[in-house]
């Protein structure tokens, strides 16, 4: 029998299921609202989980450890600490420069059904939050936005947040996962490559660190700039990575790839990233690389207005309205 | 760098960039100058070395793994002054395209040019970049040896480089791979030259997957020099003589570099004691690219 019948029919796709949530903090799920989609199938092993376990298991298969791709706002809730998230730049939204229109589709339209499909005004997420205590500002890309391509408002929010960091002198985090640049804003993606990474040659002489976490599946111009100029990266168990896919290389060059190749532990091995941490241990690792990368401490005024209370006040001049 | 340097900054971080939208052309005439830019007889980054610099002595290898053939460069003398020369190399027949891997180079390509762009910021020589590449290669020993690692440092390094930069695209501009020596100061782009995110075979098969539609997706992309000034993405567009850049090599050459002479003059000018400086150069390199980008507020 194959494991696939467990599934009822009627089912829809399990990726379905985050459309319909609530951005962050995203509410549990009410009981009786998932009934019909009880379980998830690991793409990998092909084994079936019960949905509320997966979850439990922050979407991590129990059976051979793949994690499962997260929505941004999955992500930071298993990252930072509980209600210290606070959005920034969230109204930035992608313009079409090239007027880009082929006989099947236009960007314009394409950008506006994506936006309301996914609730994201563009594919990255950028603002502020602490690990376990530890202020930081983070940027996280959202897979499901156009694969999240780095077009002009990618890179404009990125280094707004950069900037940000350079302010308040936070440490920045940026979580990347993308197919590569915007297609559809040509030349002008291509430049958000020297430009983000323009803006973390400014951190860096700020002494700022920036940790880069890659996870499934991280390509292209995204590889190929701000992530691998980071001080320290981390990728999850088998995410991959690299500058050009699989299929591209095999069609040019006609060689046959090794097994496991542009995973992460295949970077590993070949040097270009520091570690391989699975999901769970996250929080507690990113703790101990900010605490060891200590950044000068911030003045009692600047840790005061960090509360909530004060957030306000400490966003307003940078918004830049 | 002190936080203080991005006081200014925030001023202008309101600012909307809009572009005006930028003309249609019809799919015939880019893919035009798409055949103009990739001719097997356009002059490469050799011929434009050997004719516009005296002197030229290139420099081989990364000092890491190897020496890449797809890209050269090395120290030359430019009326009168001396500076780093290199760019992609394209091959002119098929055996030397093979040793030149089609002007496609890996990660010690990219580390060869990090290599020269230090030894110019060491000796305070300006940097002119010749940018001809399809893009970086994509093949099994490029991804081992961290080609996307290669690029990225390059434009770390490139963008607080204490020196000039000049970049011009003197035929295929493609990718990340001609990016990661084209984050310049001055970006110069010849006439019938193109520049795009990724080259036109490879969008098409990004998009649509197929690379066949490759002249469409070129012409939605706009990789044609005038249309990339419009945007405000370049300097300046370098004339080139009727017909193209092969048909007349020297006039070509001629017009080259008194477009290279002008803009290195600006950029020393703007780089005096009495105008800010190489600290001031450095902060209109960030502005330069900081600004570019297309969005608008919900």
């Amino acid at each position: 029998m194959s494991s696939g019948n467990l599934v009822p029919k009627n089912s829809p796709d399990p990726a379905q299921r985050f459309k319909s949530e609530k951005p962050f903090p995203a509410q549990p799920p009410k009981p009786g609202l998932d009934e019909e989609i009880l379980w998830h199938k690991c793409p990998v092993c092909k084994e079936l989980t019960f949905i509320k376990h997966f979850a439990r298991n922050l979407k991590v298969c129990p059976h051979c450890n793949t994690p499962n791709r997260l929505r941004w706002n999955e992500r930071l809730n298993y990252l930072l600490d509980p209600g210290s998230f606070v959005e920034l730049n969230s109204d930035l939204v992608g313009a079409d420069p090239l007027q880009f229109q082929t006989r099947t589709e236009s960007y314009a339209r394409k950008l506006q059904d994506t936006r309301r499909k996914t609730g994201l005004n563009d594919g990255l997420v950028s603002g502020y939050g602490r690990v376990r205590g530890q202020p930081l500002a983070v940027a996280v890309a959202d897979f499901t936005f156009m694969g999240a391509s780095m077009g002009s408002v990618f890179g404009e929010k990125l280094v707004r947040l950069a900037e940000f960091a350079i302010k308040n002198r936070l440490p920045l985090l940026t979580i990347s996962n993308s197919g590569g640049a915007r297609m559809h804003e040509g030349l002008f993606s291509l430049m958000q490559m020297a430009k983000t990474t323009a803006a973390l040659a400014k951190l860096g002489q700020a002494q700022l660190p920036h940790i880069a976490l890659l996870v499934d599946p991280c390509y292209g111009g995204v590889t190929a700039s701000y992530t691998m100029v980071a001080d320290v990266i981390l990728a999850e168990p088998g995410a991959l990575i690299g500058f050009a896919g699989p299929r591209v290389i095999e069609q040019t060059t006609r060689q046959s790839l090794p097994q496991g190749f542009q995973t992460a532990e295949f970077l590993l091995d070949h040097g270009m990233l520091d570690q391989v941490v699975e999901r769970k241990n996250l929080p507690s690792h990113l703790a101990d690389l900010l605490g060891l990368l200590k950044v000068k401490p911030l003045t009692f005024k600047q840790a005061f207005d960090f509360t909530p209370a004060f957030q306000k006040s400490f966003v307003a001049p940078e918004v830049g309205n | 760098m002190s936080t203080t340097a991005i006081d200014p900054v925030v001023e202008r971080v309101g600012v909307i960039t809009s572009p005006l939208p930028v003309a249609p052309v019809p799919v015939e005439d880019t893919w035009q100058k798409v055949k103009l830019a990739r001719h097997p007889e356009r002059p490469h980054t050799h011929d434009y070395i050997s004719r516009l610099f005296s002197g030229y002595i290139e420099l081989h290898g990364d000092r890491r793994f190897g020496d890449d053939q797809a890209l050269i460069g090395g120290l030359a003398c430019f009326e009168g002054r001396n500076v780093v020369v290199m760019g992609q190399q394209k091959g002119k027949d098929t055996r030397d395209n093979i040793k030149r891997n089609f002007g496609m180079p890996c990660a010690e390509g990219y580390r060869k040019a990090l290599r020269l762009f230090r030894l110019g910021e060491k000796f305070g020589f300006p940097i002119i970049c010749f940018i001809d590449t399809p893009g970086a290669y994509p093949g099994l020993q490029s991804e081992e040896r961290g080609v996307a690692q290669a690029i990225a440092e390059n434009l770390l390094v490139l963008a607080a480089l204490r020196v000039p930069v000049i970049a011009t695209i003197i035929g295929e501009g493609g990718s990340g791979g001609a990016l990661a020596i084209g984050l310049a100061d001055r970006v110069l782009m010849l006439e019938n030259s193109i520049y795009s995110v990724a080259s036109p075979e490879a969008s098409a098969a990004i998009l649509w997957h197929d690379a066949s539609l490759a002249s469409e997706a070129a012409t939605s992309m706009k990789v044609a020099a005038p249309q990339i000034l419009q945007m405000g993405l370049i300097d300046e567009v370098i004339q080139e003589p009727d017909g193209g850049a092969h048909t007349n090599p020297s006039e070509s050459a001629g017009l080259l570099k008194a477009a290279l002479l002008r803009n290195l003059e600006e950029l020393e000018f703007e780089t005096g004691e009495t105008n800010g400086g190489i600290d001031g150069l450095l902060e209109k390199r960030y502005w330069k690219f900081r600004s570019m980008g297309a969005w608008q507020q919900a």
